[in-house]
């Protein structure tokens, strides 16, 4: 199967490491992983601050960037959730039939990461060994616009040593919202100072989650006041080994 | 132009995009919920849901109902009854009531003082704990069952349906209808339900099952 | 032919802030917040509770979104049906374009009964119209009969929740309120009332009880109008709407044209997903159903005013269309995370939260309420808890780009934004600019940061920095450790830059 990394514009800058360790995870389970050179973004920022005619071209250079492969795997809910609802509305609105039908093609084939894990590679113990007291955010986007369901969790309970604590309320939205932040910056930080007490309240060292835009909103809160809780995308742990630790 | 014109002027253009030829039956409406939530024993129920809503149930048997209403009038110490006409005399006890009938008909500020209402219902819904009047024999217009601090309903076994689906096609729209679940109750303060409010405070609802037939031998 | 109304109009408070100004005041006020925290969560819980009882609840939904579905793409036949069903029955019906034409109409109908005063049930067309004021401005006294409405009308207040418009008062507030107001429009609130939410419902009984004893003309909203048959029907808990609708002689109803339904039989979805998804109960107290005149029982003259104001206008919208399938159940408030935090008066309009953030700025245009589309992280909270599956989050993007669409219009010079959006999608139009970029990004990082996070950040993004510290962009992106180690000779191991 002809695997290829659609790492998104945000982790290919700012956590590189979250696209290394997917490469490790897919390796190790004895995936050949690609990485197609021309990608470069979904236009979900563009797309979700109404800046449609600029995601045009974005969403193009996604069919053309990943035609092709068997399966597109991404390390983001949101970015996922973005092609596969999204791109065909920006096609409809603002593109030809050619670019309809590519995009038609492609979405089927994209899956974030613990949907490929679970529903096309069949695997829930990935092998990792993560000692340490973990919890996980489910993001708006994992639950409730791609619904990964309990697909993460499935993932993190067969992680050796790993001591998995619930997050209370963990459905509840973080407050990122992408442009919302800056945007409505007051509210943000109110919902923020309340997923950060959920997370302080556990106990945990580590606060996961499928996404790292939530987790860069949450995890810079948690160092503004210096907590010592780290945050750490899924696939980090899931890579993690007795011999290989993060 | 007419506001009727104007409107329906807006509705149409508003609606370029639906096909000239397209009908209300071409939007497809799937109905696959399910018509009734109700187990096999909807009376029991019905008085389960009604008494989830701070009301009084009793059940009795045909025979008992004019002792047990005689009971609950007591009970409530009502005096001036507002009987809606039609109501089955054979169910009305003997008593120290004063009884008010709506031939009058009676005025607004006789039914706020008077005490309580008795009344039958159209039809009673289990899932929901609900009874439905519809202005009909023993139940009267409106007002009477409104004004009445206290409101107490026979329901007849009979009557009792599992689930709203099964009572809506069973009912007369042309016909006023009130559904009354529970007794008057507000949650306007801090979401918290208070039960009793403009509408009758308190409801008792009498269940009358059929009289079993005696067991011989 | 602009079907919107003419500015002013009531449905946004002229003198309301943005969104984001609104909020922040809103959200220094802690006792709001935890009036709010605490509602918001009683009622969700008890939404889920009665909610996940009904094995089909996903099915009655698909139902509830079809019916609308159905209704609004064949809405002037299902209302001159409607109007037929009515006159048959013995009422009057009237259409209204905007609120001055409603109000007009109204106002016209209550001096026509020689009464000076109405009561009200609570209904949203009514506050959205303005109509209290209008009818004030004709010497007419409309007096509010549920109990949050009144606790907004006697505090002079506006409402912030379209179930329980009061919801930002706690019990302290509410009592004194009563204490001081009651005497002023009629009989007084007990001596010693305390702030026992019985002892102000009931407080609430007295000084309602003579109004609608005397009450000559009645006002209301409606939920439903069945178009088949006629019928209207409004939902309520209190008994103060079957007082309404029952003791005066005159009932003048006011319902927005989407309310219509086809038949009688399509209630048996909206009474299950009604009350489950509002007061989180299996039934309400109390629904009332009426079709035209009935003799001797009840108003013998009942006028039905349809209103428009801004109605075809979001129709004609097809992705927005489906605001206009909203019961006005609330559930989509008591999930929000932005309206829990913040309120409904934030939203500056008559329908706060996710369904007044697509709805208001459709009714009014998109200019009138710009900052609606953008009070929202997109969660999707209410496009779970939503009864007729209104995809508000979908609906919020498509208006985000109207009001981008607006502005762009609107002015010569591109907003800053819009510049920061434009720089964007060059840079990520092509993966060589991408890759420069990231370049200048690491350095500027190495500039700013310490110990692999920045502080402070600059511009507007000092909004952000203020709460947050923000990772350094690490001295090798993805691409370029993809470059080095997979497509420039043999395989390196990764370069950490994990904590
Ligand atoms: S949009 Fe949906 S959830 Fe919100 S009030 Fe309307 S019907 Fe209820």
């Amino acid at each position: 199967m002809r695997i290829a990394l659609f790492i998104t514009c945000f982790n290919d800058t700012l956590y590189p490491g979250t696209g290394r360790a997917v490469v490790r995870l897919l390796e190790r389970l004895g995936h050949t992983v690609e990485f197609p050179q021309a990608q470069t973004c979904c236009g979900q920022m563009h797309f979700n601050t109404g800046y449609r005619p600029e995601a045009l071209p974005l969403v193009r250079g996604f069919t053309e960037a990943f035609a092709g492969y068997d399966a597109v795997v991404t390390p983001s809910a949101s970015c996922a959730g973005m092609v596969r609802d999204n791109h065909a509305v920006v096609a409809e609105q603002y593109g030809d039939g050619e670019l309809r039908r590519a995009v038609a093609g492609i979405t089927p084939r994209v899956y974030e990461l613990t949907e490929l894990l679970v529903d096309v590679l069949g695997v829930t113990d990935v092998g990792a060994f993560f000692p340490h007291r973990v919890t996980y955010h489910p993001t708006c986007h994992s639950l409730r616009m791609i619904r990964l369901g309990d697909r993460p969790l499935r993932l993190l309970r067969e992680v050796r040593g790993i001591d998995l604590v619930e997050l209370p309320r963990a459905d509840s939205c973080c407050g990122f919202g992408g442009t919302f932040a800056l945007k409505n910056a007051d509210t943000s930080t109110a919902m923020l100072a309340d997923k950060m007490r959920g997370v302080l309240d556990t106990g945990a060292e580590v606060l996961c989650s499928a996404d790292n835009s939530c987790l860069m909103h949450i995890g810079g809160g948690l160092s503004r006041l210096r907590t010592g809780v780290r945050t750490l995308h899924l696939a980090e742990i899931l890579a993690a080994t007795e011999g290989d630790p993060r | 132009m007419t506001a009727r014109d104007i409107v329906l002027g807006r509705i149409r253009a508003a609606l370029a995009d639906v096909p000239d030829d397209e009908s209300p039956a071409d939007v497809p409406v799937p109905r696959d919920y399910l018509r009734s939530h109700a187990g096999p024993d909807v009376v029991a129920l019905f008085a389960e849901r009604v008494a989830d809503y701070q009301a009084r149930v009793v059940r009795t048997e045909a025979s008992g109902a004019p002792a047990e209403i005689a009971r609950m009038l007591t009970e409530r110490g009502v005096t001036d009854l507002v009987v809606p006409p039609g109501f089955p005399e054979e169910l009305l006890p003997a008593g120290p009531w004063n009884r008010l009938d709506d031939h009058g008909p009676l005025g607004v500020a006789e039914l706020d003082a008077a005490d309580g209402v008795l009344s039958t219902a159209a039809v009673a819904i289990a899932v929901t704990g609900t009874i439905v009047l519809d202005a009909g024999p023993g139940q009267g217009r409106r007002a009477l069952t409104l004004l009445p601090d206290y409101h107490l309903c026979v329901v007849r076994a009979d009557q009792i349906v599992g689930d709203v689906p099964e009572a809506l096609a069973l009912l007369d729209p042309v016909r006023p209808l009130t559904f009354v679940s529970g007794p008057s109750a507000t949650s306007d303060i801090e979401l918290d339900r208070v039960e009793g409010v403009h509408g009758p405070r308190t409801l008792d609802v009498l269940v009358v099952d059929r009289d079993q037939p005696q067991e011989v031998g | 032919m602009s079907s919107r109304p003419a500015a002013p109009h009531n449905v946004v408070w002229l003198d309301a802030p943005s969104f984001p100004e609104a909020a922040r005041k809103a959200l220094a006020d802690t006792g709001l917040r935890r009036n709010l925290g605490r509602a918001t969560a009683t009622i969700r819980d008890k939404r889920l509770a009665v909610t996940g009882e009904l094995a089909d609840w996903e099915q009655l939904r698909q139902a509830g979104a079809a019916l609308k579905r159905r209704t609004l793409r064949h809405l002037d036949g299902y209302l001159v049906q409607l109007e037929e069903a009515v006159t048959r029955a013995g009422g009057t019906v009237h259409w209204a374009a905007d609120a001055a034409e409603a109000n007009r109409i109204v106002a016209g109908l209550v001096r026509a009964t020689g009464s000076t005063e109405v009561v009200k049930v609570k209904s949203m067309a009514t506050q959205e119209i303005g109509l209290n004021e209008a009818l004030a401005a004709e010497g007419i006294d409309a007096f509010e009969t549920d109990l949050a409405e009144l606790i907004v009308q006697l505090g002079d207040d506006r409402p912030s929740h379209i179930l329980v418009p009061a919801i930002h008062r706690n019990r302290a507030e509410i009592r004194e309120i009563f204490v001081r107001e009651m005497g002023r429009r009629g009989r007084p609130a007990p001596e010693g009332l305390s702030d026992d939410p019985r002892a102000l419902a009931e407080a609430a009984r007295l000084h309602l009880r003579e109004k609608f004893l005397r009450a000559r003309v009645a006002v209301s909203g409606a939920n439903f109008a069945v178009a088949a048959t006629g019928t209207v029907g409004v939902v309520e808990s209190e008994g103060n709407g079957r007082m309404c609708l029952t003791l005066p002689q005159t009932l003048i109803t006011v319902m927005g044209i989407e309310k219509v339904l086809p038949d009688f039989a399509d209630l048996e979805v909206f009474l299950q997903l009604l009350p489950r998804s509002s007061t989180g109960e299996r039934m309400n107290p109390y629904t009332s159903m009426w079709t035209g005149v009935t003799g001797g029982d009840g108003p013998q003259e009942f006028h039905l005013v349809l209103l428009d104001n801004g109605r075809t206008a979001t129709l004609r919208d097809t992705v927005g269309r489906q605001a206009l399938a909203c019961i006005r159940c609330s559930a989509c408030l008591n999930v929000c995370p932005v309206y829990e935090r913040t309120g409904g008066h934030a939203y500056g309009s008559v329908y706060p939260g996710p369904i007044g953030a697509v709805l208001t700025p459709q009714l009014v245009g998109v200019e009138h309420a710009a900052s609606l589309p953008f009070a929202s992280t997109l969660c999707g909270a209410c496009y779970e808890a939503c009864p007729v599956r209104i995809d508000i989050p979908q609906v919020l993007a498509h208006l985000r780009a109207e009001v981008v669409e607006a502005k762009r219009r609107g002015s010569a010079v591109p907003s800053a934004e819009a510049l920061a959006m434009r720089t964007a999608g060059a840079v990520l139009g092509s993966p060589g600019r991408l890759a420069l970029a990231q370049r200048a990004a690491a350095l500027g990082g190495r500039l700013l940061g310490r110990g692999g996070t920045v502080g402070a950040l600059p511009g507007p993004l000092r909004r952000w920095s203020g709460a947050r510290d923000t990772p350094a962009p690490p001295a090798e992106s993805f691409r370029s450790w993809w470059k080095r180690t997979r497509e420039g000779g043999p395989e390196k191991e990764d370069g950490h830059d994990c904590p």
